[in-house]
């Protein structure tokens, strides 16, 4: 609560953080790092509640994601829709797509579940790609026709609303991702990454929960999408690749799987470290190294990914397992109950 | 008439490439339920080897190119095993840490070479043979597309006498039935396992180097695009069954091959064919979720 009312007040925030943030806190420019590390936040909570829950391994998410941007993007500027029904429009596809691509892909488990979440998103990628009626606007993209949205969100001036709002998706997502995992059918998910065979011996059908989160999931990912159009102003295709998927995935790892604000941390730091590396690959810090270190520096995923990797081998619980482990190691005897630690289900 | 041999080969030459993909994958995952999502980083090693080596040689055509395949699947079948034995040994039986490793590895990897080599397709010095086409039956075939139907069908071959009639291979076919009972027989999976591994490797080296002919170029990104569609055939095919995936790389080949040439002509969009394959993988699942050739799918 705390810090989310501190995140609130950054836009008042009259001073400067050297070294993490170039110039003013309240500037637009880091008002819209700020803004698009919320929007990932959200987005690996959503992502979260399949993987670090239910235990769903899904290659996907981007896809729904992208109808966010996409949906949004083509109604109102292709099609020259208000706001409201494209938004309406948007949500129902936010629902109805995981809805109908989940009940198909949730016929089979594990890894061939992966893949074949996968093999959708390609598909919604290569569509996006191929502009069919020229829709998408292919490899260029589609910038946002600005005239159907509402005059306090456009411009530099009022990045500072745009921020706002992505930090509303980001408390929005995060009650409604507690309140999920806390109820009924959240306790159920969390049966169902521990042991299936025994959720279904117990007389429920794993395949209605597991369809369940992934159209939860699905759902506040498509919303992330929408806050990302506005903030950015136009839709670009590589939104749309398995690599924002994997990411995905990287950040709820990196935060801690099957906690709640680890992977929102996750996946703000992960959009930070994005943006910095690659601020930092075009400095002439990097630019005065020799070549065979100068070439794997200046790329952010190649650093991003073996960091995942060493993460996966030493730290599996990522940031919010370590902290776990600190506290346990501060307070020695008495067992964490705390509200993060994923539930234990009881048989 | 000769259009349709023509897209006949052509989407063979296509199912030959995601064969030499598949094939590796698909053991792997039948042995130890292990998924390479740094497969295709095997891909992209087989085609900047493949062309490193020829730009350096100083050779005349076919020699040049065959040392250059030779060299590239001796590089995969290294990479590979040192992937296996570095990566994802220590995380045995863990699966989704090593798929979480893999992924890590492929975005990696590829970063690293988009970094040294650019993130623009390199062109490939293709012998001139290989650029030409042959007569069949009226159509006009690249003979590029001859060259990755010959050496997929030669792996296959290869690959089938190694599974049936060696030591390992009875080893391999015995641990895809039962690794629990193989492994109680004393019989150590493990190093079975990063020999089928390497020769994975090898495989999608081929196939980098063979696609590179395919493409006329190389493309850091290539490796994961063309996994995903390895990863189609494989479901397609039944997880783990080796026949399933020949099969399956045929058939996935032909029809994107097919749908794209056709969809073109008559509706100017050229994605159809890869849409029809996801829509492929979706009537397989809903009517056969095992695969064509699979028994279950854990």
């Amino acid at each position: 609560m705390v810090v989310f009312a501190l995140l609130a007040a950054v836009p008042f925030a009259d001073f400067e953080i050297p070294g993490l943030f170039n110039g003013l806190l309240s500037q637009p420019g880091a008002l819209q790092l700020l803004a698009l590390c919320a929007v990932f936040a959200g987005v690996a909570l959503s992502y979260n509640l399949l993987f670090g829950y239910t235990g769903l391994l899904s290659f996907g998410h981007a896809l729904y994601f992208s109808v966010g941007i996409y949906v949004t993007d083509i109604l109102l500027t292709r099609y020259h829709w208000a706001l409201v029904p494209a938004l309406a429009t948007t949500f129902a596809a936010g629902i109805a797509l995981p809805l109908v691509l989940g009940a198909i892909s949730l016929r089979v488990g594990g890894i061939a579940f992966a893949m074949v979440t996968l093999a959708f998103a390609q598909a919604g990628s290569i569509l996006v790609y191929a502009n069919p009626a020229r829709l998408t606007g292919g490899e260029e993209g589609l910038g946002l026709d600005v005239t159907r949205i509402p005059d306090f969100l456009i411009g530099v001036i009022n990045t500072k609303n745009l921020y706002w709002i992505a930090l509303g998706y980001l408390v929005f997502t995060f009650v409604v991702c507690w309140w999920a995992v806390n109820s009924r059918p959240g306790k159920v998910w969390q049966a169902i990454r521990e042991n299936e065979r025994r959720v279904e011996v117990m007389g429920l059908n794993p395949y209605v929960f597991k369809l369940l989160t992934f159209t939860l999931s699905g759902f506040l990912a498509t919303l992330g999408g929408i806050v990302y159009l506005l903030l950015l102003g136009g839709a670009t295709p590589g939104v749309t690749t398995a690599s924002l998927s994997l990411s995905l995935l990287l950040m709820v790892v990196l935060g801690g799987a099957g906690s709640l604000w680890g992977p929102a941390l996750g996946g703000a730091l992960y959009e930070y470290l994005d943006f910095r590396l690659l601020k930092l690959s075009s400095s002439s810090e990097i630019h005065a190294l020799p070549g065979w270190l100068r070439a794997p520096l200046a790329e952010p995923l190649f650093i991003l990914g073996v960091l995942f990797i060493l993460l996966v081998f030493f730290f599996p619980g990522g940031i919010a397992g370590i902290a776990g482990r600190l506290r346990r190691a501060a307070r020695p005897h008495r067992p964490l109950p705390g509200v993060e630690a994923p539930a234990k289900v009881a048989p | 008439m000769s259009t349709i041999i023509l897209l006949l080969v052509t989407g063979l030459g296509l199912g030959a490439l995601y064969f030499l993909i598949a094939s590796g994958l698909s053991l792997t995952y039948g042995l130890m339920r292990v998924l390479n999502f740094a497969h295709g980083i095997f891909l992209t090693v087989g085609g900047y080897a493949s062309w490193w080596i020829a730009v350096r040689l100083p050779l005349e055509d076919p020699w040049r190119f065959l040392v250059a395949l030779v060299g590239c699947m001796l590089v995969g079948a290294i990479v590979a095993a040192a992937v296996e034995v570095s990566l994802i040994r220590p995380l045995y039986r863990r699966h989704i840490e090593q798929v979480l490793v893999t992924v890590g590895l492929a975005l990696a990897f590829t970063a690293l070479v988009q970094g040294i080599f650019g993130a623009d397709p390199i062109s490939y010095p293709a012998p001139r043979w290989t650029q030409g086409v042959t007569q069949l039956a009226g159509a006009n075939i690249p003979n590029s597309r001859l060259l990755a139907i010959a050496v997929a069908a030669a792996v296959f071959l290869l690959l089938s006498a190694f599974l049936r009639f060696t030591r390992w291979g009875l080893i391999v076919r015995a641990g895809v039935e039962n690794r629990a009972m193989v492994t109680a027989l004393g019989i150590d999976v493990q190093r079975a396992f990063t020999l089928v591994f390497a020769l994975g490797g090898v495989a999608a080296a081929l196939a980098g180097a063979l696609g590179a002919l395919y493409f006329g170029n190389i493309d850091p990104q290539r490796g994961t695009a063309t996994l995903i569609f390895a990863f189609i055939v494989i479901v397609i095919g039944g997880l783990g069954s080796f026949t399933g995936s020949v099969l399956a790389a045929v058939v996935v080949g032909l029809l994107q091959q097919f749908i794209n040439y056709y969809a073109s002509v008559y509706w100017g969009f050229s994605a159809a064919g890869d849409l029809s394959v996801v829509l492929l993988l979706a009537v397989v699942l809903l009517w056969r979720p095992q695969g064509l050739l699979g028994r279950s799918v854990g």
